[in-house]
C-alpha cells in the first residue's frame, strides 16, 4: 500500500499546491518541499521491510481492467529505490533552485513539478506495462508545460520539439507493448500486460527483434542516444533551471531504467544480438557529445551536450551486459544526475546574476564569486571524471566491464575522456579564469544556494570514495537482469525452437 | 610505526581541505602554519619511518580499507612501503618542505595566498598517495590528482589568459597518457580481476611469460609515463607549464610530479622485464628525449624554459637508465635531480623576483656582484646539472652511463646519452654565463632575503652531497651483474662534461660573431620551438579539431529533424493555398465534388 | 402504389426540381452580393423540398409533405438567423460583397 501512497502523495499534493498559492503567496514552495519530504519519509523504512534474499522488496497488486489483463502492479527493488531516492532529492532541489527564479504562476509551476515527479515515481515502480505507459505519458506533459511556460526566449520551439520526439517514440513503444501482449495472447489465450507474465513469453527471433527495437528506440530517445538526441540541447537550454535539472537528472534516467527493466529482460537474446551496435552507438555518443560540448558558446548548451556524452557511457555499460558494466551504468546514472544537476544549477545562478549564458561574455568570476567558482570547478572536475568523485567510479566500472565485452569499442569510448577534459576545462577557463567581467555588483552564494550546491558536492565526493552502498543496493537487481544470459548466436543457423527456448527466463 | 604511514598523505590532504574551504578567512600566519606545518609533519613522520625501515628493512603494507567490491573486482585503500617508496617519500616530503618554506616567503602578499597553499598541499598529498599506493586504482587517483594540481597551479594567476591555456594544455596532453595507463588497468582487471600492484606483478610473472600481454601492458604503462614525465612524444606541455609560480615549477614540474613516470616504470619493472622490446623502447625514448631537449635548452631565451627543457632532458636520462635495466641508477638520478633542479628553480625564482619579474635571458647579465648568493646557488646547481665531479649529479649520471654500458654496450641510445652529457654541460654553462657575466642590463634589488636563503642553502648542501644519502633499493631491484667496462669508455664518460664546458668557454670568449649568427639560424629557431612538435600537433590535431568544432557547432544530426519540420511546414503552406476564404470557391468546390461523386456513382 | 395518381410524369417533376436547383446553384456561384446568394440558397432548398413532395405524391404518402413543412420552418429559421448576421455584417463592413469577406483565408 505504501507504494501506492508513494505515487498518490505527490499526485494529490500537486493539486493542493496549486490551490495553496491562492491562499498565500509563496506557500506552494514550502508545501511542495513538505510533500516531497513526506514521500521520502515514506520511502525511508521500505528497505527494512524487504524479505531477505528476495529481489522485490514489496509488491502491490490490484485489478483495473481485468478482462484486458490490466492491473495496478507496482513493485520496488534496489534499482527502483536508488532512482526514487534520486528523484525525491532532485525534486526537492528543483523546488529550492526556483525559489527566486520563478515568480509567475508559482502555484501552477509547482503543480507541474510535482505531477512530473509523480509520473516519474510511477515509471520507476510500475510493473504492468499498460500502467507503465500511462505514467510514462504522465511525466511528459507537465514537463512540456514547464518548458513552454517558464522557459527562456525560444521555449515554444524547444517544448514542441521535446514533445514530438518523446511522443513519437513512446507511440512506438505502445505499439511494441501491444504487439508483445497480443503475442502472449496468441500463445496462452490469456490477455495480460503484467511484466512477470510477459517475462515468461517465448518469442521467435524475428518478432523479438522488432519488438525489442520498438522499446529500444523509445528509451534511446529519452536517454538520449546519438543521433536521436537533438531534442535535448534545445529542451535543456530553454527550460527554466528547475526544468533542466529535472530533465537531466531524472528524466534521462527513465530511458536507461526502461532499457534495464524492460528491453534487456524481455528480449535477452535479441538484445544480446543487438548489443554490439548499441555499444557502438554509446561510444559514438560519448565522442559526439564531447565534441559538440567543446564547440558551444552557450554555457547551458555546453552542459546539455555533456549529458549526451555521459549518457553514452550509460548505454555502453548497459549493453556490455556484465556485472561490472551494469553496476557502473547505474552508478553513472546517479553520478550524472548529481553532477549535471549541479552544473545546471550553477548556470542558472550565473544567469540570474549576469543575464547571459554566453561564455564569451563571462570571465574572471573567481575574483568576484570565490565560493560559487569553487563549486563550479569541483563539478566541472566531476564531469571530466576525476578520480575520487562519483563520476570516475562509474565510468571506470563501465569501462572495465565493457572492455571485457568488446575492447575496440571501449578504446574508442575512452577517447571521450580526453574530450571530457577539453570541455570541462574550457568551461573552467572561460568562465572562472581570464579578465574579469565588468560588473562588481554581484553577490556570492546565498545560504540557500550554498546548501544546495554543498549537498551535491558532498554526495559526489561520498560516492566517489565510498561507492559500496550503491553497488550493494543494485547488486541483486543487476544479477536478476543478467540471469541466465543467452548464449551469443553468431551464425544464426540454429533451429527456431532451440533459439526460442533460450529466450525464457526462470 | 606502520600505523603512522597513513598520516603522511593525510596531513597535507587535511590541511588542503581546510585551506580551500576556509583559507580566505584565516590570516596569512595561520595559513603558513597550516600549509608548511602539515608538510613538516609529513616530513618528520617520513623521516622516522625511513629510519625505521633502514634498521629493519622489510616492506610493509597497511590495513586495507575497502573502496570498491564488485563481482570480479576488489579494490581497497591500502598503502605499501618499501625501499622505492622510501626514496620517493624522502624526496617529496624533504624537497617539498624546503619548497614550502621558500613559497611562504615567495608568495607572501599574494591575494591567493591561502589558495596557493591549499593547492600545493593537495598536490603533496596526492603525490604521496601516488607513491605509497598499494593498488593501481589508488595510484591512478594520485596520478590524476597531481595532474589536477598541476593544472590549478599553472593557471594560478588566472587573470592572464595565456596561463589558462598553458594549464589546459598541460592537463589535456598528460590525460592522453593517462588514458593509456587506464587501458593498462583495464587489461589487468580483465586478466587478473585485481589491481593490487604486488599481486598483479606476481601473477604477470607467472602467466605472462612469453605472451603478448606483457608487451601491450608495458607499452601502455610507458604511454602513461611519457605523458606525466614529459617525454617524447608528449613532452610539449612542460615548457608552457612554466607559466605557474616558480615554486610550483620547482616542486611539481621539476622535482616530483614529472618523475612520477619514472616511479611508475620502476614500480612495475616486473612487467617491463617481461617485455624486452618495450625496455629497448623506453631506453630509446629516454635517449632521444634527453638529446632533443638538451639541444632545445641550448637556445632558449627564457630562463625558466631553459630549466624546463633541462628537466625534460634529465628525466630522459632516467628513462634511458630504466630502459637499460639500471633501475637503481635511475632512481638515484631522480633523487639527485630533485635536489639540484629544485635548487636551480628556486634560485631562478630569486633572480626573477630581484629583477622585477624579468625572465628573458637577453635582458639579464652581469649579476655576479649584485646577486652573489644567487650566483653561488646557480654555480652549485649548474655544476651538479653538468655532472661535474664531487657534485651529486656527477655520481648519478656516471652511474647511469656506466651501468647502461655494462648491460648493453654502446648502443645508439647510449651514444646519444653520452653526447647529451656534453650538451648538458654546454647549456648549463651558457645559462650561468648569460646570467652572471657580460654587461648588466637591469638593476636588481638585493637577493639576501633570510626566508629565501635558508631553503636555498639547504638545497645547495643537498645538491653537493646528496649522493651520500643511502638508497635502500637492494630489495626492490635485482642486483646488476658486475661487468667490466673498458677504461676508455669510463674516460669518455668523465671527459664529456669538460668537453662541453671547454667548448662553452671558447665560444663565450672568442665566438661572439658565431653565436650571433647561430642564434638567428633556422636550426636554432627550430630547436627553440622544441623541434617543431608544437607546430606539428597544432596542425595535425588542434586545428582540425577546432575546425570541426566550428563547422559542426549547430549539430549536423539535427539537420534531418529540421528537414522533416521544413517539409511539413512547406506542405502546409502548399495546402493552405486552397483555404483562400472565398466562399464562392468553396461552394463551387462542393458542387463540383457532388457532380463528380454522382458521375462516379451513376456510371 | 404506382404513379397513377399523378397528372404529370415524374420525370417532368424531377427535371423541374433539377432546373430549379441548378438555377439556385448558379445564383450562389455567380452573385457577389450576400443577400442574393441567400435568396439563391433558398431556391436550392426549395428544389430539394419539391422533390420530397414529389416523392410523397408518387408513393401516395404524406411523409413528403411533412418533410416539406419541416424544411419550410427550417428555412424560415435559417433565414431569420442569416439575415440577422447579414445585417450585422453590413453594419460592420458597410459591404455585402462576398469576395471581400475572406477572413477565413488559411
Amino acid at each position: 500500500m505504501s507504494l501506492v501512497l508513494l505515487i498518490l502523495i505527490p499526485l494529490l499534493g500537486a493539486l493542493l499546491v496549486w490551490l495553496a498559492e491562492r491562499w498565500r503567496t509563496g506557500f506552494s514552495r514550502v508545501l511542495s518541499l513538505a510533500v516531497l519530504g513526506l514521500d521520502a519519509l515514506l520511502l525511508l523504512p521500505l528497505p527494512h521491510q524487504a524479505p531477505a534474499g528476495e529481489l522485490w522488496w514489496l509488491q502491490f497488486r490490484a485489478d483495473w481492467l481485468p478482462n484486458l489483463g490490466i492491473g495496478w502492479h507496482f513493485a520496488l527493488d534496489g534499482l527502483s529505490a536508488l532512482l526514487l531516492w534520486l528523484t525525491l532529492f532532485i525534486g526537492a532541489l528543483s523546488v529550492l533552485v526556483s525559489w527566486r527564479e520563478i515568480d509567475q504562476r508559482v502555484g501552477f509551476f509547482h503543480c507541474n513539478l510535482l505531477l512530473s515527479v509523480a509520473g516519474i515515481i510511477g515509471v520507476f515502480t510500475a510493473l504492468d506495462l499498460f500502467v507503465f505507459f500511462v505514467f510514462w505519458e504522465l511525466m511528459l506533459i507537465p514537463m512540456v508545460l514547464l518548458i513552454a511556460i517558464w522557459g527562456h526566449e525560444n521555449r515554444r520551439y524547444a517544448a514542441i520539439k521535446f514533445f514530438i520526439f518523446t511522443q513519437a517514440s513512446s507511440l512506438l513503444m505502445l505499439v511494441a507493448i501491444l504487439g508483445l501482449v497480443f503475442m502472449q495472447y496468441g500463445q496462452t489465450g490469456v490477455m495480460s500486460f503484467d511484466y512477470e507474465d510477459l517475462l515468461r513469453l517465448q518469442l521467435a527471433p524475428t518478432p523479438a527483434f522488432w519488438l525489442m527495437l520498438g522499446f529500444f528506440v523509445a528509451f534511446a530517445v529519452k536517454l538520449p542516444m546519438v543521433p536521436l538526441h537533438t531534442w535535448l540541447p534545445d529542451a535543456h537550454t530553454e527550460a527554466p533551471t528547475a526544468g533542466s535539472v529535472l530533465l537531466a537528472a531524472i528524466l534521462l534516467k527513465t530511458g536507461a531504467y526502461g532499457l534495464l527493466r524492460f528491453a534487456l529482460p524481455l528480449f535477452p537474446a535479441a538484445s544480446a544480438d543487438f548489443a554490439p551496435l548499441a555499444m557502438g552507438l554509446g561510444a559514438l555518443g560519448v565522442l559526439y557529445g564531447a565534441k559538440l560540448a567543446f564547440a558551444q558558446h552557450d554555457i547551458k548548451r555546453l552542459v546539455a551536450y555533456t549529458s549526451v556524452s555521459h549518457m553514452g557511457f550509460v548505454l555502453l555499460g548497459i549493453y556490455a551486459m556484465n556485472d561490472l558494466a551494469l553496476q557502473g551504468a547505474l552508478m553513472q546514472m546517479l553520478a550524472h544526475g548529481l553532477s549535471t544537476a549541479a552544473l545546471f544549477i550553477i548556470v542558472g545562478m550565473l544567469y540570474a546574476r549576469w543575464h547571459t549564458r554566453d561564455l564569451r561574455q563571462l570571465g574572471g568570476l573567481w575574483s568576484l564569486l570565490p565560493r560559487l567558482s569553487g563549486f563550479t570547478l569541483l563539478f566541472a572536475l566531476a564531469s571530466l571524471g576525476l578520480p575520487g568523485l562519483a563520476n570516475f567510479m562509474a565510468e571506470f566500472l563501465i569501462l572495465a566491464g565493457a572492455f571485457q565485452r568488446d575492447w575496440p569499442i571501449t578504446l574508442v569510448a575512452m577517447l571521450g575522456l580526453v574530450g571530457a577534459a577539453l570541455y570541462a576545462l574550457l568551461l573552467v577557463q572561460r568562465s572562472l579564469w581570464g579578465a574579469t567581467v565588468p560588473d562588481a555588483k554581484v553577490h556570492d552564494c546565498s545560504p540557500r544556494e550554498w546548501s544546495v550546491l554543498a549537498s551535491l558536492a558532498v554526495l559526489l565526493l561520498l560516492f566517489g570514495l565510498h561507492p559500496q552502498p550503491v553497488l550493494d543496493l543494485v547488486q541483486r537487481p543487476v544479477a536478476a537482469i543478467l540471469a541466465e544470459p543467452p548464449a551469443p548466436n553468431p551464425g544464426g543457423t540454429e533451429p527456431l525452437l532451440q533459439r526460442a527456448s533460450m529466450e525464457r527466463l526462470p | 610505526m606502520t600505523a603512522w604511514l597513513g598520516w603522511i598523505p593525510a596531513l597535507p590532504l587535511f590541511s588542503s581541505l581546510v585551506l580551500l574551504l576556509v583559507g580566505g578567512r584565516l590570516g596569512q600566519r595561520l595559513v603558513t602554519l597550516l600549509g608548511v606545518g602539515s608538510v613538516l609533519g609529513s616530513a618528520l613522520l617520513s623521516g622516522l619511518l625511513i629510519a625505521d625501515f633502514l634498521a629493519e628493512g622489510a616492506a610493509v603494507t597497511t590495513r586495507q580499507l575497502p573502496w570498491l567490491s564488485s563481482m570480479g573486482l576488489e579494490v581497497a585503500f591500502g598503502l605499501y612501503f618499501d625501499g622505492l617508496s622510501a626514496v620517493m617519500l624522502g624526496v617529496i616530503t624533504g624537497v617539498g618542505l624546503l619548497i614550502h618554506l621558500y613559497s611562504a616567503a615567495y608568495m607572501a602578499g599574494d591575494e591567493g595566498y591561502a589558495r596557493f597553499f591549499g593547492y600545493l598541499n593537495l598536490f603533496v598529498g596526492a603525490m604521496l598517495l601516488l607513491v605509497l599506493a598499494d593498488d593501481f586504482l589508488l595510484l591512478y587517483l594520485g596520478w590524476e590528482g597531481v595532474g589536477l594540481c598541476s593544472f590549478l597551479l599553472i593557471g594560478f594567476w588566472y587573470r592572464e589568459p595565456a596561463n589558462g591555456y598553458a594549464a589546459r594544455k598541460a592537463f589535456v596532453v598528460t590525460r592522453v597518457g593517462d588514458i593509456a595507463l587506464a587501458v593498462a588497468l583495464l587489461i589487468m582487471i580483465q586478466q587478473f580481476g585485481t589491481l593490487h600492484i604486488q599481486t598483479v606483478i606476481e601473477r604477470a610473472q607467472l602467466q605472462w611469460l612469453g605472451s603478448d600481454w606483457s608487451f601491450w601492458v608495458a607499452l601502455l604503462l610507458l604511454g602513461g609515463a611519457v605523458g606525466k614525465s614529459a617525454q617524447l612524444p608528449l613532452q610539449t606541455w612542460l615548457p608552457d607549464a612554466m607559466a605557474g609560480p616558480t615554486p610550483v615549477s620547482a616542486l611539481i614540474h621539476a622535482a616530483t610530479m614529472v618523475t612520477a613516470g619514472v616511479y611508475l616504470i620502476a614500480r612495475t619493472q616486473g612487467i617491463f622485464l617481461l617485455a624486452p622490446r618495450i625496455m629497448e623502447l623506453v631506453a630509446l625514448v629516454g635517449a632521444l628525449t634527453l638529446f632533443l631537449a638538451a639541444c632545445s635548452a641550448l637556445v632558449q631565451h627564457d630562463l625558466k624554459r631553459v630549466l624546463a627543457y633541462s628537466t625534460i632532458s634529465q628525466i630522459g636520462y632516467m628513462f634511458f637508465a630504466l630502459g637499460a635495466g639500471a633501475f637503481s641508477a635511475a632512481i638515484f638520478h631522480l633523487m639527485t635531480h630533485a635536489f639540484f633542479k629544485a635548487l636551480l628553480f628556486l634560485a631562478a625564482g630569486q633572480v626573477i623576483l630581484s629583477l622585477h619579474h624579468e625572465q628573458d635571458l637577453r635582458r639579464m647579465g652581469g649579476l655576479l656582484r649584485r646577486l652573489p648568493f644567487s650566483a653561488l646557488c646557480f654555480a652549485i646547481g649548474c655544476a651538479a646539472l653538468a655532472a661535474l665531479p664531487l657534485t651529486s649529479g656527477f655520481y648519478s649520471k656516471d652511474a647511469i652511463l656506466l651501468q647502461a654500458y655494462g648491460l648493453h654496450g654502446g648502443s645508439l641510445a647510449w651514444w646519444l646519452a653520452l653526447a647529451g652529457a656534453a650538451v648538458t654541460a654546454l647549456y648549463s654553462l651558457r645559462l650561468f654565463l648569460k646570467l652572471f657575466f657580460g654587461e648588466a642590463v637591469t638593476e636588481p634589488s638585493p637577493d639576501m632575503r633570510p626566508t629565501l636563503v635558508v631553503p636555498l642553502a639547504l638545497l645547495c648542501l643537498l645538491a653537493l652531497f646528496g649522493a651520500l644519502i643511502p638508497q635502500p633499493l637492494g630489495a626492490v631491484f635485482a642486483p646488476l651483474a658486475a661487468t667490466e667496462v673498458p677504461a676508455a669508455v669510463h674516460g669518455a664518460i668523465l671527459i664529456m662534461p669538460w668537453l662541453g664546458l671547454v667548448t662553452g668557454v671558447l665560444l663565450w670568449r672568442y665566438g661572439r660573431g658565431f653565436r650571433q649568427r647561430w642564434s638567428d639560424s633556422a636550426l636554432a629557431r627550430s630547436w627553440r620551438a622544441g623541434w617543431g612538435f608544437d607546430a606539428l600537433y597544432d596542425g595535425l590535431l588542434v586545428q582540425p579539431l577546432l575546425l570541426l568544432a566550428r563547422l559542426n557547432r549547430k549539430d549536423l544530426a539535427d539537420r534531418p529533424v529540421q528537414f522533416v519540420a521544413w517539409l511539413s511546414a512547406r506542405g502546409h503552406a502548399w495546402l493552405s493555398v486552397t483555404q483562400n476564404g472565398r466562399l464562392r470557391r468553396y461552394a463551387a468546390g462542393i458542387a463540383l465534388g457532388a457532380v463528380l461523386v454522382l458521375t462516379v456513382v451513376t456510371l | 402504389m404506382e404513379s397513377q395518381g399523378l397528372l404529370i410524369p415524374i420525370e417532368h417533376g424531377l427535371l423541374f426540381a433539377a432546373a430549379l436547383f441548378c438555377i439556385g446553384l448558379a445564383g450562389v456561384l455567380t452573385r457577389r452580393n450576400l443577400l442574393f446568394m441567400l435568396m439563391s440558397l433558398e431556391l436550392m432548398l426549395n428544389a430539394a423540398a419539391f422533390v420530397f413532395v414529389l416523392a410523397g405524391a408518387v408513393h401516395g404518402n404524406a411523409d413528403g409533405q411533412v418533410m416539406f413543412i419541416l424544411i419550410l420552418t427550417l428555412a424560415a429559421a435559417e433565414v431569420a438567423l442569416a439575415l440577422a448576421l447579414v445585417v450585422q455584417l453590413y453594419r460592420r463592413r458597410r459591404s455585402l460583397d462576398i469576395d471581400s469577406l475572406d477572413g477565413m483565408r488559411g
